[in-house]
């Protein structure tokens, strides 16, 4: 277990080539099974009733009628999850979420399930509960919420992070702070300061696919669950503990994945269809619609944000500081947290100052998003410096190298740099042939920076070398953007043998140890760290076999090309083993031959992007085409690069959809307005130019090959290119994402009329 | 719930007229099929017209066009003679949904459906369609714009369906269009939609128009002082700023998650402006 991953430069033979992808096939002809397309025998339809009210105190539940239906097999309300969290707070909030115990605290949150046997009982059964609600006042606006009159989401809450603590409960759950130097005195030495306030509206990770789980509970007391889930680890954590079941008596298996960006990291219904098979003594499947799924799963935060920027003539940033404020719907988390952290981590700021707040409203509980908390702290960052470079009359790519954060910067959220992509992007920026191009009538261009900090954690990874000499590859992170391409990639490289040659594929939880779940761009950075770990503990299992074949020691075989070599001029006339002909003769040599890794997977590099983005405005509808959008990124080491131009692609479509139309809109009522994909508009293909990519590899210090994560950080710069592209086209600086047409064309008549 | 599936126009009004309960044409099913698969909607009896031959036909007659009311959009823009005579009845057909919506839908469903967004009416009542109507008591024919009474709701009785969609003959020097406005760039519902059809004189003036409105009130909006706007005018500046400022003024948008009543105001003026000149360049095209 003596791994090293320190980096080492090499000249690749399968990294960084673009071999087909390995579950390509399945997926374009239907055959990948998806969340929903397991099945077992006897199982049953399950469906959740979810609270119409946004703040509501459950009086009665009255199950018997709907009990009665023919072919209603069970009924679960919050009584069949009895609280198992024994004071654990984030743990109860999970269970809170799952299955409202005394009161509903958003429209959508679930009030009880149904099992029946198949959808008419379940739908005419769910008419038939009766809930008694004792309606709220509520709140979800976050300023409002902050409102010392707001309606409380939770009266026993008092705003953590200050001292002392607060006296009277609020909405605010707790206040970050972040930042070095004195800003005071920063301000005091700028010649310009700019500052305003913005704010973003909620928006949904859109995943095409729906949470959707089958759940078999079994009489001895083991269970199964398949599920659409980023961490299958993690969700057989969770729903052990809600369900009170031993870790190693429940085996999660996750199937393919039809998006996440985060949405896929919490359990939601996952605890509720055990509950039911449970109660019921039969499978049960659970799929959530996609009503459900905008109404009761993985919103990003709606934020306020005030951002005070100030520099001298020169073009030096003095200080630098941004309040922060983020709704995380009903439960407390670290939303606005990690905003205020990656607020100003693109610069090298000498007095900068960061505060967030943690705010609690009546919409549904806030999941990771994609980077999550960066695109609006960005947005807001990004829109000031733009107009700041204005003030100054610089170039603002020119004006953002002379303030970008390089090796040895201490980082605005506190630690020091190591090698970095922030300058590099912002150069490649500079000379790349986009911010030369004509612009039309009516069309602008802007820029915007990026950072997300990326992620590491703990990975657990097997790798069998099978009779044949092909190798079969068992990893515990869920393939969510192409890992299975880019493991199978690596351990070709490591093991020296050809990619074709190199099955992966994600394991159950019973048959790996924990894998910490795909997120913070952790996938094929941990796993690939595990995998060349593994690979290199076969070969030396395959060294000792051919030493053994040829009577040597040991320390005299040697790995070259996917072939032990004996070293050293006595042993000349030995012709090089195969992994093939080691493989085959395995059964006499000490049986099968494998690799096992296990680690926490440090060092994880940070990520920087910059993106270029040319708009058309028409100035009579307000509507915003994007005419050209450019994505520069660090990748660290490219592994497999049109995957990495997806990640690149893809985020910067889902950032672009952010920025111009994509919205939560409540009613009066508190409840969601527009929960589907008509009226929540996610882009269409024809909305998008074909997104231009260039890839920086700046390698990574703490990986044999230099990889960093490269799944998120593209939707960090779009909401600010976007918004600065709109202003250089049409004078207007729009400080309200979306940036829908009614929006822009209210601005321009406002402009027009002054 | 039952379905039927009959062979003639008479079996379809009895069938409609003896029905209990929630009862509905089904032709393309697009709105249909997809508001059945809601928790809140209940159906008793469902009717397929398909399998009346004359549904699915188009014909060519002495006074224009006759569209039965099983037709897909897509098959409109197959016509020639229908695209070449109301390209933009046929455009604004052709915008509802996508793909492989409008290889289902009917201009004839548009019609029932009743949204005051639906594509395809604005058009055919700047075009001046009827609809045949087919009933146990025979046929009637009614203007389109008198078909929805509100969002949702049709004047059509009990027992009476809309059979085929009849469009007039082109007069000479006219020509049609249908502009709307939606945030993205296809697979979405008008915020707002004009459709206008005008007629010119010799000289090159406009004899005659007809302008209607989308999605800016409970139903299709017909303006004739959007129209009397640019009669007579060869839409100069002065006679466009008058048609976008009649159609403002005609409208009575709400506020929704689709858009303002100040965006829709304005908004739909661009497009009536819009419109009236592609449908002028049309129109001296004939």
């Amino acid at each position: 277990m003596n791994f090293d991953p320190t980096y080492r430069s090499q000249k690749f033979r399968s990294v960084g080539t673009r071999p087909r992808r390995p579950d390509g096939i399945d997926k374009v002809t239907g055959r990948a099974r998806y969340g929903a397309d397991f099945n077992m025998p006897g199982q049953l339809v399950g469906r959740i009733l979810r609270s119409p009210h946004a703040h509501a105190r459950i009086v009665r539940i009255d199950t018997a009628r709907a009990e009665a239906v023919k072919g209603v097999k069970a009924i679960v309300t919050a009584s069949d999850l009895p609280d198992l969290t024994n004071g654990n707070q984030s743990l109860f909030n999970i269970l809170d979420n799952c299955m409202a115990r005394s009161k509903v605290l958003y429209d959508g949150h679930a009030v009880a399930a149904v099992a029946a046997i198949d959808a008419n009982a379940a739908k005419q059964a769910l008419k038939l509960i009766e809930v008694e609600y004792e309606v709220l006042p509520h709140v979800v606006d976050v300023d409002a919420a902050m409102l010392p009159d707001a309606p409380l989401i939770d009266k026993t809450l008092f705003t953590g992070g200050v001292e002392p603590t607060p006296e009277t409960p609020s909405n605010v759950a707790l206040r970050s702070e972040f930042g070095h130097g004195d800003i005071e005195s920063g301000f005091a030495q700028a010649d310009i300061v700019v500052e305003r306030s913005y704010r973003t509206e909620q928006t949904h990770q859109g995943y095409i696919e729906p949470h959707a789980c089958v759940a078999s509970c079994n009489s001895d007391g083991t269970a199964e669950l398949w599920v659409c889930t980023q961490g299958h680890f993690v969700f057989r954590q969770t729903c052990a503990d809600l369900l009170g079941l031993d870790v190693s008596k429940l085996r999660v298996t996750s199937s393919e994945i039809g998006g996440g960006f985060g949405g896929k990291t919490h359990v939601w219904v996952e605890p509720v269809a055990l509950a039911l098979s449970r109660k019921a003594g039969r499978p049960v499947k659970l799929v959530m619609s996609r009503e459900e799924v905008f109404r009761a799963s993985g919103p990003t935060s709606a934020t306020s944000i005030d951002v005070k920027i100030g520099a001298r003539k020169d073009g030096t940033i003095t200080a630098a500081a941004a309040n922060l404020r983020y709704t995380n719907g009903p439960y407390a988390d670290i939303w606005a947290e990690l905003g205020a952290m990656t607020s100003f981590a693109c610069y090298d700021l000498e007095n900068v100052k960061t505060v967030g707040f943690e705010v609690l409203v009546n919409r549904p509980k806030v999941a990771a998003y994609r980077a999550p908390s960066a695109p609006m702290a960005a947005f807001a960052v990004e829109s000031t410096i733009d107009e700041l470079a204005q003030e100054l009359g610089m170039d603002p790519v020119e004006f953002r190298i002379q303030n970008a954060a390089s090796e040895g910067t201490k980082s605005s959220y506190g630690p020091v740099y190591g090698p970095i992509g922030i300058g590099p992007t912002l150069e490649a920026a500079q000379s790349h042939p986009h911010v030369k191009a004509p612009l039309g009538p009516n069309q602008g261009r802007g820029m915007a920076c990026g950072f997300w900090f990326n992620f590491g954690g703990q990975t657990c990874t097997d790798l069998n070398v099978n009779v044949d000499g092909t190798v079969t590859l068992a990893v515990g992170t869920v393939d969510v953007g192409g890992s299975r391409a880019s493991l199978s990639l690596i351990a070709a490289e490591e093991l020296g043998i050809a990619y074709e040659d190199v099955k992966a594929v994600v394991a159950d939880t019973a048959t790996l140890g924990y894998n910490d779940m795909t997120d913070g761009s952790r996938g094929t950075f941990s796993s690939s760290m595990a995998t060349i770990s593994a690979a290199r503990n076969a070969i030396g299992v395959m060294r000792h076999r051919a030493a053994l074949q040829w009577d040597i020691p040991v320390e005299d075989v040697t790995w070259e090309d996917g072939n032990a070599k004996a070293s050293g001029e006595k042993y000349g006339n030995l012709s090089p083993l195969s992994i093939k002909e080691i493989a085959a003769a395995s059964g006499n040599t000490g049986g099968p031959i494998a690799g096992h890794s296990e680690m926490v997977a440090d060092g994880a590099g940070v990520s920087f992007a910059t993106h270029i983005c040319d708009v058309e405005v028409d100035p009579e509808t307000g509507s915003t085409r994007i005419v050209r959008y450019t994505v520069i990124q660090d990748a660290g080491k490219a592994v497999h690069p049109a995957y990495v131009e997806g990640q690149y692609q893809g985020g910067a479509a889902q950032g672009i959809g952010w920025a111009l139309n994509e919205e939560y809109i409540y009613g009066e009522d508190g409840r969601l307005q527009n929960p589907g994909f008509l009226d929540y508009r996610i882009p269409v293909c024809s909305d998008l130019p074909m997104i231009d990519t260039q890839i920086l590899e700046i390698p990574n210090p703490n990986h044999p090959y230099g990889v960093r994560g490269v799944g998120e950080t593209s939707i960090v710069p779009p909401l600010a290119a976007i918004a600065n592209a709109i202003s250089n086209a049409v004078g207007i600086r729009m400080t309200h994402i979306p940036m829908s047409p009614p929006r822009i064309l209210a601005a321009l008549n406002r402009e027009r009329n002054q | 719930m039952r379905y039927e599936r009959p062979k003639t126009t008479a079996e379809v009004t009895n069938l409609l007229a003896g029905a209990v309960g929630r009862a509905f044409v089904l032709a393309g099913g697009t709105d249909l099929l997809v508001r059945m698969k809601s928790d809140d909607f209940e159906v008793d009896l469902v009717v397929d017209i398909k399998a009346i031959p004359s549904m699915s036909e188009i014909s060519e007659t002495a006074d224009g066009f006759e569209i039965g009311a099983a037709v897909p959009c897509a098959v409109l823009g197959e016509n020639k003679a229908l695209v070449a005579a109301w390209p933009g009845v046929v455009e604004a057909a052709n915008l509802i949904g996508s793909t492989q919506i409008q290889g289902r839908c009917t201009i004839a469903g548009n019609l029932c459906n009743a949204s005051p967004a639906a594509d395809s009416v604005p058009a055919m009542v700047a075009a001046g369609a009827h609809a045949r109507i087919a009933s146990p008591d025979g046929a009637k024919i009614v203007a389109v714009e008198e078909i929805p009474v509100g969002p949702g709701e049709t004047s059509l009785k009990k027992g009476e369906f809309i059979e085929a969609i009849l469009i007039p003959k082109r007069s000479p020097r006219s020509g049609d269009a249908y502009l709307r406005f939606i945030p993205r760039t296809e697979m979405d519902i008008a915020v707002v939609g004009a459709g206008v059809r005008l007629t010119l004189d010799e000289q090159g003036g406009i004899e005659s128009a007809r302008v209607a409105l989308g999605a800016v009130g409970p139903k299709v909006v017909l303006s004739e002082e959007a129209a009397r706007a640019i009669v007579g005018s060869k839409l100069e500046e002065a006679a466009l700023d008058a048609l976008a400022e009649a159609c403002s003024a005609a409208s009575t948008p709400i506020d929704d998650k689709r858009g303002t009543v100040e965006f829709r105001k304005h908004v739909v003026g661009v497009l009536a402006r819009r419109a009236a000149k592609l449908a002028y360049k049309r129109a001296g095209e004939n």
